[in-house]
This record gives C-alpha cells, structure tokens and sequence, in this order.
C-alpha cells in the first residue's frame, strides 16, 4: 500500500486497484471541529481535480478533490453519523471514499509523505 | 467621595472588591433571565377575549382538532415584556459601533423612516389600480434613474428582493442574452476574492464554476483569467471592490477581456458604498451588477431582512431585463407587465418576483439619496474609505494586515491571525471584544486569508467611536499576542459565557418540544 498527497491536502492509499481517500491531519487542524461531511454517491465518477466531496467545520465549508479520476466504490457512511473521526483520525477511521483507479498513471506528480511535510511546512 | 452640583452622592464607595454574587431568578441586576414563549406559558391564558364561535354548520368531516395545539397565549403586558427583554440581548447598529465586514451595518437615517411610515406608501396595495398609485410609481422610477446615473447603465430591475436574488437576476439575463446569440455557454468563472453567494448563483443558473486565483497582493490573477476564457465561458462573476477590501484595478482590462472572447461580466455591487460617486461601474465595462440598497443606501437590515438588490445593465443586457417595471410616458407612470411589454420587451427573461420589490426600502433609498444628493453620495464614499483606512493604520503594528503593503484599502480593513500566541485565534479576539462592549468583525472571511478578521466601520461612524474600538481591538490583540489565559475564556462578562459552537452544528436542537403536551396531529 502506497500513500499519497496533494497541494489541496488530500491523502490516497493505493491498493491493487483500489483507492481510498481523505484528507489529512493538517487539513482537519486547519478546518478546526468538522460538523458535517457530504460524500459522493456510491458509483459516481469522479475526475482527478474536480469536486468529490463537502467538509463542513465551525470555520468554513470546503470541497474535498478527487487526486485521480475513478469510480466511487465505497463511501465511509460513519462520517454522517459522527463527522468526529475526521479530527480524531483524519487518515485512518476518517477516510472519505474509495475509488477503483481509472489510470494509475495519474499517480505521478502528487507528493509522498516526506514531500508532503516539507510542503505543510512551506506554508 | 464624587458629587454632582446638588451635593448628591454619585458614585458609592468600596464597591470593586465586591464579588458578583449568585441570584434568585438568575437575573443579573437588570440584565433579565428570559425563557422561550413557550415555556413561560400555561397555554390556557390568553390576551384577548374571543367570542365563542357562532353555530354553523360542520363541514370538517370529522377531522376538526379536539386536543390544544400549545400555542402560547400570554397576558398582553408578559407579551411586550418577553419581547423587550429579548431585544435588550440583541446587539444592534443603535446601540454601538457594528464593525461586521463585508455587511455594512450604518446608521439607518430616521428622515428615512418617516418617509416610509407616510400612509400614501405604506398602505398601498400592490394590485391598485396604476392611476390611483401614480406617486408610489413615481418613487420606484426614479429611484431606478439615480441608479442607472450614479452606475452609468442603461436599464434597471427594481424587483429582486436582496443582493443574492440580484445576482440570480443578473445571471438569468446574461443566461438569456447568450441563448439569443446562439448559445447559452458552460462556465462562469468567479474570482477567489468574490462574495461566497456567486458562485453558488451560478451553479443555481446551471452553470459550472471555475475559481479563478487570487494574486499575492489580494487581487484578481489578469493572467490566469485570461488564459482561461474560451468560447466555453459565458461570463465571469467579480466583486468590486472586492472581499479583501481591495479595488480591483485592472477592471478595465478584465472586462475587455471577457468581452473578447463573448462573455459578460457581472458585478458583485455590494460593496458599492465604496465607490459611490467616484466610479461609474458602467465605465468599467461591467453588464449588470446588483445594488444592495440595505447597505450602499442605508435601509435597515439584519437579523434575515429585509434587503434589496436591484439590479442595473449595460446596453447589451438592458433588453432582457425582467418584467414588471416603471416607465414613463409623459407625465404619466405605467407598468410595463408581459401584457403590455410589446416588442421593445419580448426579450426579458420573465419575472423575479410576483410584485414590484421592496416598496418600503424603495422610500427608505430615495429620501437617503435626495437628503444627501449628488455630494454627499461622493462624500459618504470618501469617509467610508478614510474609516477603513484609519482603522486599518491604527492598528497594523499590532494585528498582521497581509494586503496593507499594497495600498490603500477601500470600505474595509482586513487582517489575518498571524503573529498571535500559540493556541491563540482569531476566535478569541472576537469573543474578547465582546466584553469590551462591540459586536465582534467579521471572522474566517474572506477564506483566501489565514484567521481572517474583516472590520467595516462604515461611514457613519465618528473618530471617537472609531478611536474606542481601535483601543479595544488593540487590547484584546496585545492579551492574545501575550498568551493571556482568560481570554481563551471570553466573554467573561455577557450574560452567556463561550457557546459550543461545534455541539450547536453538530446536534442542533431545532424544534421545542413540551414533552406533556400531546403531539397535535390526531
């Protein structure tokens, strides 16, 4: 399993052909307590940088990109129920949805975890 | 001891040590505990003596309501007393400084109330016949004149209720104006530095939005909004002056872009108690642009209303504003509704609302307009922007201003939460202020800066109140820059200490429920 990062603090762990994704803890301390998270529908496609999902904290409503293009095979239907696990595990029990990769060629260009740091620290 | 000239003892002594104490009713001093309605309620009492139904025949079918339906029914003097002391919680623009960014929450004029409550406004019907209602016509005219003038455009919708129904307004028009060319388009590009409400009009209108970046200095990026327009954009969504507080100062170019490659430009004109009188947006290029008449000209707004965005347009949009609307013929006003619109009119795109607007701002704008005239207009432009940037340059030693390098700002200051103590933010600045006696600013808007802090003092406001609310600002910066532990606690001395705004989103309790009351449903 491999993870990656993109500039709009998103994480995805590759799997075989599958994708699961979120956003990680810098997004969640930045956004502050989240109250409400809008997933996309199970089945739906969605295209690498366009709008996958809502996140929704006390401070400001935000979408959630997609880092590649693929179909949603899975959504995290816990996060209705308690946004919560967004802040208290942003990469683990807080993940968004998974995606079963259209091209995994997209997959270059986003940050690996040490990248990702060195440019959380940038900001 | 301090007394006045009649010897009388004003101010008591050794008072400070006194610790405030636990009460009773949980009042605190004259500060009332106030229950909801309902639960200062038995239900039986009422006001009013009703009579008894007279007898008339039942036609319900067997469905009439036997059970009580828990509605209150206080005595008239507990009625006007909850309310009272319900309105002494509130905080409002006459009571204090109101410095809410991006609302421009001045001083509503009291000329303008009076004009408002003349019976020949405020007991029109708005189905009366046109000839019995000519001067009520003739406000709405030629309020719709100074408009067009003070903007430099062609045509005016009087009717959209408040800004966002303004820009729904304007989208539908560029919408219609783009079908008649041929083709309605994709895409409007909205400006990160735009009101929040664009892009969510455009979405409405079946448009796709695409942001178009910020430069460093809190403008619109020229380069990146050129390189995205295409045969695919129908038009771009820009407010000027912008969320930042900024001019945008390559609006000429913009437009001129946009228009190159077949789109229109809308204005956000929210901010426009900016520029009034000093910018015509018509020389910017601009097609169409909502006024908020409950900000620019000072009808009274808050708590959800009631607004007023009319909407103005350029020649190349004019023809498809909606209808109804005012015209003149003569000396005479007349309506101009889809019966009587003709061929000079096929082209609106329908209506926006079932009557003519909001006939009480309407007077309210009017008196504001003609007390002040031409001058004062220009005026009331000048000292908000001086304001702005008096607070803005009180106040950049202590409180981080990301765009104040860049110039001068226009109707708002804006500063971000960098420099505060760790754990410090731009929350307990606005709690703090609180105690200090202001409704807090604007806070985490606009979204392109880190804690953003959004001040708007508006034009009405005097240097002395101006100078007590940059010494409590600065304050309340200097105890969380310091790490002063009491401010993550504020307010400390309003009648709620801190709310738990994440429990309020996360389980909201909507709806009051009496647990003995039963359901009203049979």
């Amino acid at each position: 399993m491999t993870t990656y990062y993109t500039d709009e603090h998103e994480w995805i762990s590759v799997e075989g052909g599958t994708a699961t994704v979120g956003i990680t803890d810098y997004a969640q301390a930045q956004l502050g307590d989240i109250v409400f998270v809008e997933l996309p529908a199970p089945g739906s496609n969605v295209t690498k940088g366009g709008e996958a999902a809502v996140v929704e904290s006390v401070k400001a409503a935000s979408d959630v990109f997609a880092p590649i293009s693929g179909t949603v095979s899975e959504v995290n239907g816990a996060l209705e129920e308690d946004p919560a696990l967004v802040n208290s595990a942003p990469e683990t029990d807080g993940w968004f949805f998974k995606l079963s990769v259209a091209d995994a060629a997209e997959l270059e260009g986003l940050m690996n975890a040490a990248e990702y740091k060195t440019f959380c620290d940038g900001l | 001891m301090s007394m006045n000239s009649e010897g009388r003892v004003t101010r008591p002594e050794n008072t400070a040590s006194a610790a405030a104490p636990a009460t009773f009713t949980g009042n605190r001093g004259l500060m009332l505990e106030e229950q909801l309605i309902f639960e200062r309620d038995d239900y039986g009492r009422t006001g009013v003596d009703l009579p008894k139904a007279p007898l008339v025949a039942n036609l319900l079918g067997g469905l009439e309501r036997h059970r009580p339906i828990g509605l209150p029914g206080l005595p008239e003097p507990e009625t006007v007393r909850h309310y009272t002391r319900l309105s002494r919680q509130n905080y409002a623009i006459d009571l204090g400084l109101f410095p809410l960014g991006s609302c421009t929450m001045k001083h509503n004029p009291r000329l303008n109330e009076k004009v408002a409550r003349m019976p020949g406004f405020a007991d029109l019907h708005p189905l009366a016949p046109v000839d019995t209602v000519q001067g009520a016509l003739g406000v709405i005219h030629e309020l719709g004149e100074w408009l067009k003038t003070l903007t430099g455009m062609s045509g005016v919708a009087m009717a959209p209720k408040a800004g966002a129904h303004g820009e729904l307004c304007g989208l539908l028009a560029i919408r219609a104006a783009q079908e008649a060319r041929g083709n309605a388009r994709e895409v409007i590009l909205v400006p990160e530095s735009a009101h929040g409400t664009n892009p969510a009009t455009a979405a409405f209108c079946n448009y796709r939005v695409e942001n178009i970046p910020a430069t460093a200095d809190g403008r619109v990026d020229l380069a990146a909004l050129e390189a995205r327009l295409g045969p695919d954009v129908a038009g771009v969504m820009i407010t000027n002056p912008n969320t930042c507080g900024l001019f945008e100062r390559d609006m000429q170019r913009i437009s001129d872009a946009v228009h190159a490659a077949g789109g229109l430009v809308y204005c956000d004109g929210a901010n426009f108690n900016a520029i009034v009188g000093r910018v015509r947006p018509g020389d910017l290029g601009i097609d169409a642009m909502h006024i908020n008449l409950h900000k620019t000209f000072s009808t009274p707004h808050g708590g959800g209303g009631p607004g007023s965005g009319p909407v103005v347009f350029s020649a190349a949009l004019a023809p498809f504003a909606p209808l109804p609307f005012v015209d003149k013929q003569g000396d005479d006003y007349v309506l101009v509704e889809e019966e009587t619109a003709g061929e000079h009119h096929g082209a609106s795109f329908g209506r926006m609302a079932a009557f003519h607007g909001q006939m009480g701002m309407f007077t309210r704008a009017l008196a504001y307009i003609l007390s002040h005239g031409a001058d004062g207009l220009r005026q009331v432009a000048e000292d908000a922007v001086l304001n702005a940037n008096y607070v803005l340059r009180s106040l950049d030693d202590v409180l981080d201003a990301p765009f104040g390098a860049s110039g001068p700002c226009m109707h708002e200051a804006l500063f971000s939460d960098a420099g505060l103590a760790q754990g410090f933010t731009t929350l307990d600045i606005a709690k703090g202020l609180i105690d200090e006696g202001f409704h807090p600013m604007t806070m985490y808007f606009p979204l392109v800066v880190h804690g953003a802090m959004l001040v708007e003092p508006t034009e009405t406001e005097g240097k002395a109140t101006l100078d007590q609310f940059i010494g409590a600002l600065r304050s309340v910066a200097e105890r969380a820059k310091a790490g002063d532990a009491a401010l993550k606690a504020a307010p400390a001395l309003a009648p709620r200490r801190r709310l738990d705004e994440t429990a309020a989103a996360r389980k909201p309790v909507l709806v009051w429920k009496d647990a003995d009351l039963p359901e009203a449903a049979e």
